[in-house]
């Protein structure tokens, strides 16, 4: 084409940027793509952003990554890594250059990994192996623990001591498998079945965290179909929180990590089995307690009827009939006595007043002769010495014969 | 059957596993409770009751976890290595 000063389109550097970018930002294909390369020239500089550039054989595409995607990488990027990142095409106006902004990076091939594992899920899913139904409970206390896992890792002596603090009444049987590689599959579904025939309350299959690659093996169609098939309940505890693996979706019971297994594993622990043992005690103390003390108050209810119908009382009546007896035997003769008395009285009075000495009270006298004490009684005889006698005493009168002739 | 669990177990305490001790203390408290023993069955209960607690927890003081591992389709004691 030749040059001509007659074009119709002239445009400043700015528009024209301004156009290529319009043309790049309007094409649905470059605004959300995934580009495969190899990774060079990587910058981190302290903003936080991520700068590299991506290579194939025959080209380069710069990249950039900004801070929030960039603290939210998985993988730890480096120069020469082969990888997928998605993103979109950009322009940078003050250079003229064209970028991936990129938002997602993936180790090359995980895309395909992916593809296959979502292939693998649906068909396992059809065939009801991740249903609901399936999922059997999970024994409250254990005696028998089976571990699938690699002899040599974290994971083993995490879970170990996990169940060593809950549950130190268990048994464990490890069943050592590799966890990675193409070994690992034929043994972890080895270690499912002969672990099957230890009889075990749960079976729990386990690694420690990795890449997607790392943690193929509890992908792979043969495990998850052993974790379905096997009598013992499973719980499965592969990677990290964000781990799901098709072994996770078989299992009965699915853990974040291989420690939070074990605690899955065990959900009443040793402290539990305390309190409850106390609780027990005290139940059975406090029952016999009540036990005892109701048969001491039928033993007491007892006593107290025994005493109503006691012989004692027949005693005491039959004490208090004496007694009524003897008072009044004794007021009888009382009485006799009062009536003996009282007449010996009478009888004593009319001896008193037979007593001559009762009359000389009344004023008579007893006049005898001194001489011969003969009592005077008549005026003839009443001569000479006289003894006279009255109620308080005597005296002597003297008295001649002529007077008492005189008298006479 | 209220005589039964009272006669049932004629194996010694000491013999008997934790669950096994457990179950056993759990169902004579049940019987304790809820039942018309005679005394002396109910002095019985509580003197093996009493037997099971102890039992319980002296597995529960001196439990060690036991780990073994599947060598062919034996069991053989696993070493843990120590760090």
């Amino acid at each position: 084409m030749q040059p001509t000063l007659f074009s119709s389109i002239h445009l400043t550097v700015s528009q024209l940027t301004l156009h290529i970018r319009k043309q790049l930002e309007n094409d649905p294909t470059l605004q959300d793509v995934w580009v495969e390369g190899e990774i060079s020239n990587l910058s981190r500089p302290a903003s936080g952003h991520v700068y590299f550039t991506l290579k194939d054989k025959n080209a380069s595409l710069r990249c950039m990554m900004w801070k929030p995607d960039a603290a939210r990488l998985r993988v730890n990027l480096q120069d020469g890594m082969a990888i997928e990142a998605h993103g979109r095409i950009t322009v940078y106006e003050p250079q003229g250059t064209y970028q991936l902004a990129v938002n997602l990076i993936q180790p090359k091939g995980e895309g395909a990994l992916y593809q296959e594992f979502l292939r693998l899920k649906a068909m396992l899913e059809s065939e009801g192996l991740f249903a609901p139904e399936r999922k059997r409970p999970i024994h409250q206390l254990p005696n028998k623990i089976g571990i699938v896992t690699s002899q040599t890792g974290a994971a083993l002596r995490d879970m170990l001591n996990t169940l060593r603090r809950r549950l130190p009444l268990a048994q464990v049987i490890l069943a050592p498998s590799p966890v990675q590689g193409v070994e690992a599959p034929p043994a972890l579904v080895k270690g499912i079945q002969l672990l099957n025939y230890q009889l075990p309350d749960v079976i729990i299959i386990a690694r420690g965290g990795g890449s997607i690659e790392d943690l193929w093996a509890f992908n792979d169609e043969r495990v998850v179909r052993a974790v379905a098939e096997s009598k013992a309940p499973v719980i499965c505890g592969v990677g990290h929180e964000t781990d799901f693996t098709l072994c996770d979706f078989a299992a009965d019971l699915r853990a974040p990590t291989p420690t939070a297994a074990a605690e899955l594993a065990t959900p009443i622990t040793i402290l539990d089995l305390s309190s409850d043992l106390l609780s027990a005690r005290t139940r059975l103390t406090s029952l016999t307690l009540n036990l005892l003390a109701e048969q001491k108050a039928v033993i007491s209810s007892f006593i107290s009827r025994l005493k109503y119908i006691s012989p004692e009382r027949r005693i005491q009546s039959a004490y208090q009939h004496l007694d009524e007896l003897s008072r009044r035997a004794f007021s009888a003769l009382t009485h006799g006595i009062q009536i003996q008395i009282s007449n010996v009285n009478g009888i004593s009075k009319r001896l008193l007043s037979l007593n001559p000495e009762g009359i000389l009270s009344r004023g008579y006298a007893i006049i005898t002769r001194k001489d011969d004490h003969m009592v005077v009684s008549k005026v003839s005889q009443a001569f000479g010495k006289m003894k006279v006698r009255v109620s308080d005493g005597e005296f002597e009168v003297n008295r001649g014969l002529d007077t008492a002739a005189v008298i006479e | 059957m209220p005589k039964a669990s009272a006669k049932k177990s004629a194996k010694p305490v000491e013999e008997l596993s934790y669950e096994e001790a457990l179950t056993e203390l759990e169902g004579l408290v049940a019987s304790l409770e809820d039942e018309q023993n005679p005394l002396e069955d109910s002095m019985r209960l509580f003197e093996r009751g009493q037997a099971l607690v102890a039992h319980c927890s002296a597995l529960l003081e001196s439990a060690q976890l036991k780990v073994q591992k599947l060598s062919g389709e034996s069991l053989i004691p696993f070493e843990e290595e120590s760090e």
